[in-house]
């Protein structure tokens, strides 16, 4: 059971080492984890639409009762 | 004349979802970020000369976003981060507890990274645009954005303590106790 002890100390050191030199090497396979992980909640928030606010105000855009839009925000 | 603009105001309406996701992903508060999407398209209505037909409109407007997002950062860096607050909390379909989980670490992860290397990831890995229309949004050289795109990855990587053979799934302390020896030994 002790047998991959060694290794696993190896291992270990190797971790430390590429932290310390912030050198990771990223597999294909990381790559996909943390785009996915990515998409997920970026795409939680894309799926909410439009919220009604935004309909709102870009149908105030062709109605130029009010003061100029770029002063509008302030 | 109602022509093109009223086109112009259907595509910016298209790009709200993608804009909103964009802007919580930088400042991580649903209401500032909104207030920053209609900043947005309240400068690039006003701004509409300036957009040269042909070109990608969806670029545009991040970069529009983009660029007002860091005049505020600027301003009022002390009230933008709000890891698990009201963007936390817009957040409610999530399949099950545990990938909610995953999500809440992952999140507060990427919140750890400089916001370039934060926007240039979701830039890239989010939003879609490929290297080159991130740097340009970003007003950087492309190389620039693999760059930044590489260590934000690299980071996230180290954050969450990845590696090939473990999964997002348990935390790193779960794991230790999982792989320490002295579990072995009591099992064998």
């Amino acid at each position: 059971m002790n047998k991959d002890r060694p290794f696993r100390r190896a291992r270990a050191a190797d971790a430390q080492k590429s932290e310390e030199n912030h050198v990771v090497r990223l597999g294909a396979d990381i790559k996909a984890k943390i785009g996915m992980q990515l998409r997920l909640i970026y795409d939680e928030i894309v799926d909410q639409g439009v919220p009604d606010r935004f309909v709102e105000v870009l149908k105030r855009l062709d109605d130029p009762v009010e003061d100029p839009v770029e002063e509008g925000t302030k | 004349m109602m022509g093109p603009r009223n086109e112009m105001r259907e595509h910016m309406l298209e790009a709200v979802p993608s804009l909103r996701a964009f802007a919580i992903s930088l400042c991580g508060n649903v209401d500032r970020a909104d207030d920053l999407v209609q900043e947005a398209l309240l400068r690039a209505w006003a701004n509409l000369d300036s957009f040269q037909a042909g070109t990608n409109m969806s670029a545009w407007l991040f970069t529009i976003l983009r660029n007002l997002f860091r005049s505020e950062y600027r301003k009022r860096r002390r009230e933008i981060e709000d890891v698990d607050g009201s963007y936390a909390e817009s957040l409610t379909s999530l399949p099950e507890q545990n990938s909610r989980l995953e999500i809440s670490e992952f999140r507060r992860a990427l919140k750890l990274l400089p916001p370039e290397q934060r926007e240039s990831l979701i830039l890239v890995g989010a939003s879609g645009f490929s290297y080159e229309e991130a740097a340009q949004i970003c007003g950087c050289a492309v190389g620039t954005i693999k760059s930044r795109v590489n260590r934000a990855r690299s980071r996230l990587a180290e954050i969450l303590s990845i590696d090939s053979t473990n999964d997002f799934g348990p935390d790193r302390e779960t794991r230790a106790v999982a792989n320490s020896d002295i579990v072995r030994s009591d099992r064998s």
